[in-house]
Formats: structure tokens, C-alpha cells, sequence
């Protein structure tokens, strides 16, 4: 931090030599400038402003602060400028003193507006002295507005305030914004190298803004390469830089002749046809480019037209001259820093991406998991395709919409939706499965279908209670927001619940599955009906409490998947496919395969998408055809499974 | 004992009858051709009609006969439709350009004219390049190829890979519903080549024909998809009938016993699938230029769901019942939702069946499966055998 004192006192010993020459007290800048104060133009105002501040009185802020606000007033008779207080006559109130010094009428007065242009001129001449306000609001409104605009006239004041500033946080935060600044304005090239230095550690949006502004590069061409520029790259041409641009550049930095575009040959020609001939040739053979050029050469050579560029040109133009990008900033030292630091920033950034893209993956992850999970039970247990999965995830949803109407308190309504949901979605599960799908065992393409048609009509159902549109499912306020590792990662909280939601899934279904007499019973069933039914279990009883069970888990599902999107009819049709290509590729009947399939998918998604950020159909799209690919070396998922489901 | 192709399947000629009867009848009450009584709007809704009947007798096929569930035949026949779709887009735009263009003093250069028409196609999904796969569309005879090998090609490898390694039931319906999003999903794209969600559109102006009017020309269509149903229902009733036919539902009902006895299954359903995308293809390309407009929606999952619900509808493992389930729901349909059936007061609450009609049908449809496996078409085993 020496070389900040060191720049402070530098900055203090400028201005006081700046000062010497200049009126010393406010009502002689005042007068000096009357005509500039009257009527203020953006562009000339600054002159007026630096004479102000250079005085560096307490009184000229209050001045500054009043006239931004327009409760400047000038005296029409002889052009004394006051403020004014209460009353009639108005009470004038003297700039330095601040006592009351006379009277006048309203009609003897000219209140001083200044337009927005000045008004920002001035606003940002007190952020130096608002720096160093007693209120802490006011200063880091000034910190703030720096930050926003930063320029190179706001170091020195930034760096005197530093010192004498009491609370710890903003200290922490003008200390970093001078850091900012000095990479940027810095005086010197060893200042600016070291401030450059000191910000390669970070990875925050504004220093990689700074690294990028003093990087910025302008392109330019030259017969031959100067010497006394900071050259950031020479492009080479057919690789970097085609040769079109390359002649586009040549012409823009008029080193050579516009190129005619074929519109302007075409209006060329029609404007110069002569009893049915241009050029010698008549306008009928004019619809190939060849015959065009032919007959456009012909007019350039009698000087009608400018001459036609032809390739030949083009190229020599292009190889007789070199292509370079120069950096705006002439300090070698400067970029070259400024490119380690930000090639620092850049590996640091991508390896905080990564863990970002492994957070949002782990959360896709989750949500499918539980959009599945009840799915791959069902089709394990039974093999049966249940195509009204995606709807019940939708009946969770709404339950959770319909309970929030009652219990307006979120977090008790969530609370009493996750249950009620489970109940609602297990019941419709335990019907469907007895009118529905007991009959249909043995025949499961037509399963596929009678649920298929159990789907629409729910969907429509849905439809005709709910209406169009979107409900929202509102989450507790203490779901809100996001947790915020540094500019790159955050997650929100809601998906860590849901994420947790699924690990508890998880575990619940592992326990039931692994450690109940339900799930021993279940688990037989899966391998072998028949033998389970001449043991004394009742496979009938299994199948409805399995279903039921899978379409619980489902309805759970649309409660979490509502609370960060919307709730709508068609919100279970979104899921389903998804759900059955987390089945289909983990492995059927089996929680530790839809885990891995659910996993592979989301991050898969997620990775895709990362690759190819504008287009999310894409990254769809390629995902399901790795599905396909996929199951033709694993038919059977990556978790492959022993018994009736196998046998099929 | 060989009997002929006829004899072995009465109801084809029972078909074509009837076929030829609609198609005549349809053509007297036409406006263009006859007495007037039924307007253009209608008879391209009957002629669509006649196109969905095809692609439900190729969906019997490989569903009823062979026992393969595709969701994913209406890809099949989006495809086609975008292949025909191309060609009337080109062609038609190409008319309006080089009209436009010639207008100038100078005529047109090829470039100039290839240029107006990719800026005019896809000035849409802001560009003006044509992408590869256009580079047929100027030709009708290459784009008419293309309706039959693009819908045969993907069915051919999707299929030789599925049926490779052994992937059947439930599995497969599950593969070829992906299979059908992938593709809508890409089609959805701006820069998949195809205009993304809008689709190509002003498919019903014929290029060349515009001095014919719509009247003459939904009639030529109507024309076309009669024939073609016509032939597709005989080549379908000979491809399911003799030995053929029988090793095709010996695979639909056992699957392991059919290899056994030595056939190569694979090669059966490869075919069979083969064979009903490339007829479902041919159904796209005469329905879309009487639907007039095409777009990614039409090959989302769902369509080909409702394809296997008509079929399942009409009665499985007959080609009629495919017929029969696929005009009867789809004509159904569009009376229901564009308003045609009338609203039920119940005093408390009307039933509005723009509302409704889903929830009949969804539960219609599980009722069909729970009490009537054999859908409409199961009706007639009732006819015929109460006949002495």
C-alpha cells in the first residue's frame, strides 16, 4: 500500500500547485463564471467545475449539492446568486455564509435549471468530496457511483479518502476500487504493473472488464509493421483474416479502391442502356456475371463508371500490405501483465465453471432422479409402462397449488403439500392400477396405451379446472435467493432442497426396499412372481401398493419441480420423456440405475449445453441420440437386472 | 392348395369397392367436377383424411402384424412431407422471384435468382444461404426420390441397430418416441435448415398450376390419396398374407420361437418397419400439400401416439380396422373441436366439447383397450359369422 501514499500525497501536491494561479474564494469563482453558471452547457461546464473544486472549501460541496438539485436562484438585477429560504418576500441566504442577507420578490428571482448533461457533470465532480462525507450512506453512494463509471480524474480523490475512512468494510471496498482504477489510470508503468498484479488473484466480473479494457485492440493495416507501436498480434491472411476483410480493411483505411458490389454493377448497367445495348452488348445476354463484366469494363474504359476492382487487384493489394491488431494502450509492460493476469483469471474462471457446471448438473440430476424414480419402480416391479407418470407429477403440482390457496403461510403449506401430495398421487395410482392395469398385465403394449389415454384425458381435465394458464407455487421466502460462492458459482436454494429432497428419496426408498417386509416382498415379486405367489406373498397386493408407491414419489416430484417452475397441465408431458430415457438407460427396477441414469443424463445435458450455450434443442437433441447409441452396446442399461424384468 | 391372392383376402376387393364408391361419390358432389355440394375446405379434409388412412394401414402392419409399437411413424411421414414440402417451397418461391426480378432492366443472373430465393425462404430464421440439404430442391423428380428414401434410410438404420441388439417391447415404443423427439426438437431449430417452428408453409399453390384454382386442384389430391391407399391397402394385404405373412405374426406372437425354426427375424421386421416408414413418408408428401403448411409440431411424440390410438381404435391385426379407426376418429376429432357437436347443458355447468373432447376420448380409448381389444373392426367377426 506505499505506493498509495505515496500517489495521495503526489495527487495533494498537484492540486495545491494547480491552485496558485486560480481565484481563491467561491464569490470570485462565481463571478468569474456568472455567465457559465446562468446557463451551463455540458461540455464547457467543467471548467467552471475544476476552478470550484480547486477552491476545496466546505462550502462549495453545499454550493455544488444545490445547484444539481436546481435550488440555485440568481438575483436578476445584478446577477448575485443565492439560495432561498421560506416566506413571501423570499429570504435570500448567502452562498458562503449561509445567513439570510435580504429579501425579494419571486418576480426579481431566476431559478437556475440545469439540464441532466450538467447535472451529471456535477454529480460526479462530488463524488470527491462525497467520498469523504461523515454519512456513510453518502459515501458509498460515491464508492458506487465510481464503480459504475469509472475515470481516470477519480483516482487521486478515491486514494486521499482511503486513510481516514473509519469503517472497516468500505475501506476494504475503496482500497479494491482504487486497485481497479490504478490498473487502469495508474501514473506510472511500475503502479499499474503492480496493481495489475495484485488483481490476477481474482476472478470477479469487474476486474476481468478491466483486464479486458486495457486489452482492447484496434485493427489496423500498413505497408510495413511500425516499430514504436504495442502490437498485439499480426494476422495472417487465409488463416486469421480472409482476404475479403482484408480488402475490406484496405478500403476503409482508404489504401485502396472500393470494391463494386454486384447491386452497383446492376444499377450501372441499367442506367446506362443505350437503344438496347450497354457497352456493346446487348441487354438481353446480360444474365450471366461474365457478360455483366464485359459490358461494365466497357463503360469504365469511356470513364462513365469507376473502374472495376478484379481479383487480381485484390490480391496483390493484400499481399503488399500487413494486417495487425495494436493495443489502445501504448505501455508494453501494461499488456503484457494485463495478459498474464488475465490469462490467470481465465484458468481460474473455466476451473470455477467447471465446479458450477458440476452444481447445476448434480441439480438436473436430482430432479430427474425424482421424476423417475417412481417410474423405473413401477416398470421394474410390474413392466409396466405407465405414460400417466408425467401426469401425476402434474396432480402433485397442483396439489401444492390448491393447498397454498387455504394455508397462505408458505412454509406450513409446503409442508402440508409434500404429505398430501404423496396421498393425493397414491390414491390415483391404487385406482388406475385396480380398475385399469390389473386387467392388462399380460398385455403390456396396451398398457403403454390405456395409460397413454388415462394421460390425456387428465391432462385435459386438468385443463378445464385450472385454465391455461401457468399457477405459480410459491416457495418460503427462506428458499429464495441463491448461495453465492463468488461470480462465477451460485446455486440457487431451492435446488439444493430439491437436491436433498432427492438424497432423502434416496435413502427412504433403499430402506424400504433393503430393510421392510413391503420390500422383501417386492423385491420377490421383481424376480419371480410365480415362485413369490406360492410362497404366500400376495402378488396382487405388491403390484397396487408398488404402483401406488411409484405414483406418490411422483406426486412429490410436482410439488419440487413446481416450486421453480411453473404449474400447468402440461408441465408432466415436459418430464415424461426425460423419465423414460433415465429408466430406459439406468437399468429397470433398480434405485442405484435410475441414479446412475439420472446422473448421466443431467450432467450430460448440462455438458452439452456448456459446449453449445445458445442452442438448448440442440443439446437435447444430440443427448437423445447418445441414448440411442447408448442402448445399442447396454439393451439392458447400466444397471442390468436378474429376473422377470430381464426376461422380457 | 395355392389359392389366389384374391380369394385369400376377400376384403380387399371388399375395400377397393368401397374406395372407388367414396371416391366417385366425393367427385359428383364436387365443385370442380360435379353437382357442387361439398366445399374445397372439405374435400381436403376428406383427402388428408385418405392420407392419415394410409399411414394407419402401415401402423397396422408393423404394430398389429408384426407386433413392433413405433411412436415414431409420424416422423416417418413429417418427413415426407417436408421432403415434397421443399420442392413446392422452391419452386413456388422461384416463380415469384424471377417474376419480380425480371421486372428490372437487366434480366436476372442465376446467382441473382438463387440468391431472391433463399433471402425469400429464410429471411424468416434471418438468413439467405441455402443449407445442404436443399441442394435437391430445385428438382421435383430428386425431391419426390427424396420422400421415399429419407423416411426409408433413417427407418432402415434406426432399425437395423433397435432390432440388432435385441431391443423389443416397451423398449423399442420407448426408442422410437425418442427417436420421434430428437427429431422435432432439431427440426424446432432456426438452424436446422428448415425454418425452425415456422415450418414450410404455402404448400397448397402448385407451382405451374395456379390457373387451375384450389377447387380443381384438392381434387386431384383427393384423387392421388385415394390411389394411393387404394394400392398401399393391396400391397400391404399381399405383404401380410401367405408364408410371408405368417412368419410376420409368428413374430408379433413369439418372437424367440419364430428364430428357432430358423427364420432371420431381424431381417423380417427390418423389412416390415422399412417398408410401412417409406409408405408413411409417401402419406406425408400427399397430405401436406393439402394441409398447406408443415411445421416441427406435427412430428412431436404425440402424433404418433394418437396414430397407435386409432389403430387400436379401429381394431388391430386387420387392415380395415385401421382404415375404419383412423377416418372415424380423425374425422371425429375435428367435428368435436372445430365446434360441430353441440354443447350439454346440465343446468350447473355446460359441457363445451372443445373442453372435453380429450377426456372423452382418453377415456374412450381405455375403454376401447379394457372391453374391446378388437376396436370397430373386431364388429364385423360378429357380421361374418352370422353369415351361413
Amino acid at each position: 500500500m506505499r505506493f498509495l501514499a505515496l500517489f495521495f500525497a503526489a495527487a495533494i501536491s498537484l492540486s495545491v500547485s494547480g491552485v496558485q494561479a486560480q481565484p481563491t474564494d467561491l464569490k470570485a469563482v462565481l463571478e468569474l463564471h456568472a455567465e457559465q453558471i446562468e446557463r451551463p452547457k455540458r461540455l464547457q461546464v467543467g471548467e467552471v467545475v475544476e476552478d470550484l473544486i480547486a477552491l476545496g472549501t466546505p462550502e462549495v460541496t453545499e454550493f455544488l449539492q444545490r445547484w444539481q438539485n436546481r435550488e440555485l436562484h440568481m438575483r436578476e438585477a445584478d446577477g448575485q446568486f443565492f439560495y432561498v429560504g421560506e416566506g413571501t418576500p423570499i429570504e435570500l441566504i448567502d452562498v458562503v455564509s449561509g445567513q439570510v442577507v435580504g429579501t425579494a420578490e419571486d418576480s426579481e428571482l431566476k431559478q437556475l435549471r440545469p439540464n441532466a448533461g450538467v447535472r451529471r457533470v456535477l454529480g460526479s465532480a462530488m463524488v470527491q468530496f462525497q467520498l469523504s462525507d461523515p454519512n456513510i450512506l453518502r459515501r458509498v453512494a460515491a464508492v458506487d457511483s465510481i464503480a459504475r463509471r469509472p475515470q481516470a480524474d477519480q483516482l487521486a480523490p478515491l486514494l486521499a479518502s482511503i486513510p481516514n475512512e473509519p469503517d472497516a468494510a468500505l475501506k476494504e471496498r475503496k482500497e479494491r476500487l482504487a486497485g481497479l482504477l490504478t490498473a487502469r489510470f495508474g501514473e506510472t508503468t511500475e503502479d499499474r504493473v503492480a496493481a495489475i498484479e495484485a488483481l490476477s488473484g481474482e476472478l470477479s466480473l469487474d476486474v476481468q472488464a478491466v483486464m479486458n479494457q486495457i486489452l482492447t485492440t484496434r485493427d489496423a493495416v500498413a505497408v510495413t509493421l511500425p516499430e514504436n507501436e504495442n502490437i498485439a498480434e499480426v494476422y495472417e491472411v487465409g488463416t486469421d483474416l480472409s482476404t475479403a476483410e482484408a480488402y475490406a480493411q484496405l478500403v476503409s483505411a482508404d489504401l485502396a479502391l472500393a470494391l463494386i458490389p454486384n447491386d452497383a454493377i446492376r444499377t450501372a448497367l441499367a442506367a446506362n442502356i443505350d437503344g438496347g445495348f450497354v457497352g456493346g452488348v446487348p441487354v438481353a445476354q446480360l444474365n450471366t456475371d461474365a457478360a455483366r463484366a464485359t459490358a461494365y469494363t466497357a463503360l469504365a474504359e469511356v470513364g462513365t463508371v469507376p473502374p472495376l476492382v478484379t481479383e487480381a487487384d485484390i490480391t496483390s493489394a493484400v499481399q503488399s500490405h500487413v494486417f495487425y491488431a495494436v493495443y489502445t494502450e501504448p505501455d508494453v509492460a501494461v499488456t503484457d501483465a494485463a495478459n498474464e493476469a488475465l490469462s490467470e483469471i481465465t484458468t481460474r474462471v473455466g476451473m470455477n465453471q467447471a465446479l458450477d457446471l458440476t452444481l447445476d448438473g448434480l441439480s438436473l440430476a436430482s430432479i430427474y432422479f425424482l421424476a423417475a424414480i417412481g417410474l423405473a419402480i413401477t416398470f421394474g416391479v410390474m413392466g409396466v409402462i405407465n405414460m400417466a407418470h408425467g401426469e401425476f407429477i402434474m396432480m402433485g403440482a397442483y396439489t401444492g397449488y390448491v393447498v397454498q390457496l387455504f394455508i397462505p403461510d408458505y412454509t406450513l403449506s409446503i409442508l402440508v403439500a409434500l404429505p398430501l401430495a404423496f396421498a393425493v398421487t397414491f390414491g390415483a395410482g391404487v385406482a388406475m392400477e385396480r380398475l385399469v392395469i390389473r386387467w392388462l398385465y399380460h398385455r403390456p403394449l396396451e398398457t403403454l396405451l390405456a395409460t397413454f389415454g388415462i394421460s390425456i384425458a387428465l391432462q385435459q381435465l386438468a385443463k378445464n379446472i385450472f385454465g391455461t394458464q401457468a399457477r405459480p407455487l410459491t416457495s418460503p421466502g427462506w428458499l429464495d435467493g441463491a448461495w453465492v460462492l463468488n461470480d462465477v458459482v451460485s446455486i440457487s436454494y431451492i435446488r439444493i432442497a430439491i437436491f436433498i429432497l432427492a438424497l432423502i428419496f434416496l435413502g427412504l426408498l433403499l430402506f424400504i426396499l433393503n430393510k421392510t417386509r413391503l420390500g422383501l416382498e417386492v423385491r420377490a415379486v421383481t424376480q419371480n412372481p410365480g415362485m413369490a405367489a406360492s410362497m404366500g406373498i400376495n402378488p396382487d397386493r405388491i403390484n397396487m401398493l408398488t404402483f401406488g408407491l411409484g405414483s406418490g414419489i411422483a406426486g412429490i416430484a410436482g410439488v419440487a419441480i413446481g416450486l421453480y417452475a411453473k404449474v400447468t397441465s402440461e408441465m408432466g408431458a415436459d418430464y415424461i420423456v426425460q423419465s423414460f430415457m433415465t429408466v430406459v438407460l439406468g437399468g429397470v427396477g433398480n434405485v442405484w440405475g435410475t441414479l446412475a441414469g439420472a446422473s448421466l443424463i443431467g450432467f450430460l445435458q448440462k455438458g452439452i449445453e456448456w459446449f453449445n450455450p445458445a442452442n438448448t434443442l440442440a443439446a437435447q437433441t444430440y443427448m437423445i441420440l447418445f441414448i440411442i447409441l447408448f442402448i445399442q452396446f447396454r439393451p439392458k442399461g447400466i444397471v442390468a437386472l436378474k429376473g422377470r424384468a430381464a426376461g422380457d | 392348395m395355392e389359392r389366389s391372392f384374391i380369394m385369400r383376402n376377400p376384403s380387399v376387393l371388399w375395400f377397393l369397392l368401397a374406395l372407388a364408391i367414396f371416391t366417385l361419390g366425393v367427385t359428383i358432389l364436387s365443385e370442380a367436377f360435379g353437382i357442387g355440394g361439398l366445399s374445397t375446405s372439405f374435400i381436403k379434409t376428406l383427402g388428408k383424411t385418405l392420407c392419415l388412412c394410409l399411414i394407419a394401414v402401415a401402423m397396422d402392419v408393423v404394430w398389429g402384424y408384426c407386433g413392433i409399437l413405433s411412436l415414431g411413424h409420424f416422423a416417418f411421414f413429417g418427413l415426407g412431407g417436408y421432403a415434397i414440402g421443399m420442392w413446392l417451397m422452391y419452386a413456388r418461391t422461384e416463380e415469384i422471384v424471377v417474376n419480380s426480378l425480371n421486372e428490372g432492366a437487366i434480366p436476372p443472373t442465376q446467382q441473382e435468382i438463387i440468391d431472391g430465393i433463399g433471402t425469400q425462404i429464410f429471411g424468416v430464421v434471418g438468413s439467405s444461404e441455402f443449407p445442404l440439404i436443399w441442394a435437391f430442391s430445385h428438382s421435383l423428380g430428386l425431391q419426390l426420390l427424396m420422400v421415399v428414401l429419407v423416411p426409408g434410410l433413417l427407418a432402415l438404420v434406426f432399425g437395423w441397430l433397435a432390432f440388432r441388439s435385441r431391443v423389443t417391447g416397451v423398449y423399442l415404443s420407448i426408442l422410437t418416441q425418442a427417436m420421434t423427439l430428437a427429431l422435432a426438437l432439431y427440426l424446432f431449430q432456426n438452424d436446422s435448415g428448415l425454418r425452425g417452428n415456422n415450418g414450410l408453409s404455402g404448400l397448397q399453390n402448385i407451382p405451374g398450376l395456379d390457373h387451375l384454382g384450389q377447387a380443381t386442384i384438392s381434387m386431384w389430391f383427393f384423387w392421388a390419396s385415394a390411389i394411393a391407399l387404394g394400392a398401399g391397402y393391396v400391397l400391404f394385404a399381399w405383404v401380410t398374407s401367405g408364408k410371408m405373412g405368417s412368419v410376420i405374426r409368428g413374430i408379433r406372437d413369439d418372437e424367440s420361437r419364430v428364430r428357432f425354426l430358423g427364420y432371420h427375424v431381424e431381417s423380417y421386421k427390418l423389412f416390415v418397419f422399412t417398408l410401412t416408414a417409406v409408405v408413411a413418408g409417401i402419406a406425408g408428401a400427399l397430405y401436406y400439400p393439402q394441409a398447406g403448411i408443415i411445421n416441427p409440431a406435427e412430428i412431436a411424440p404425440i402424433a404418433s401416439i394418437y396414430l397407435a390410438v386409432w389403430v387400436a381404435i379401429g381394431g388391430r391385426g386387420r387392415l380395415y380396422g385401421a382404415v375404419i379407426g383412423a377416418a372415424f376418429v380423425s374425422l371425429l376429432s375435428s367435428w368435436f373441436t372445430g365446434g360441430g357437436a353441440p354443447s350439454i347443458p346440465l343446468g350447473f355447468y355446460t359441457i363445451q366439447w372443445t373442453d372435453w373432447w380429450l377426456v372423452l376420448l382418453g377415456v374412450s380409448f381405455v375403454a376401447v383397450t379394457l372391453f374391446f381389444p378388437k376396436g370397430i373392426g373386431g364388429l364385423f367377426d360378429y357380421l361374418v359369422r352370422k353369415d351361413p
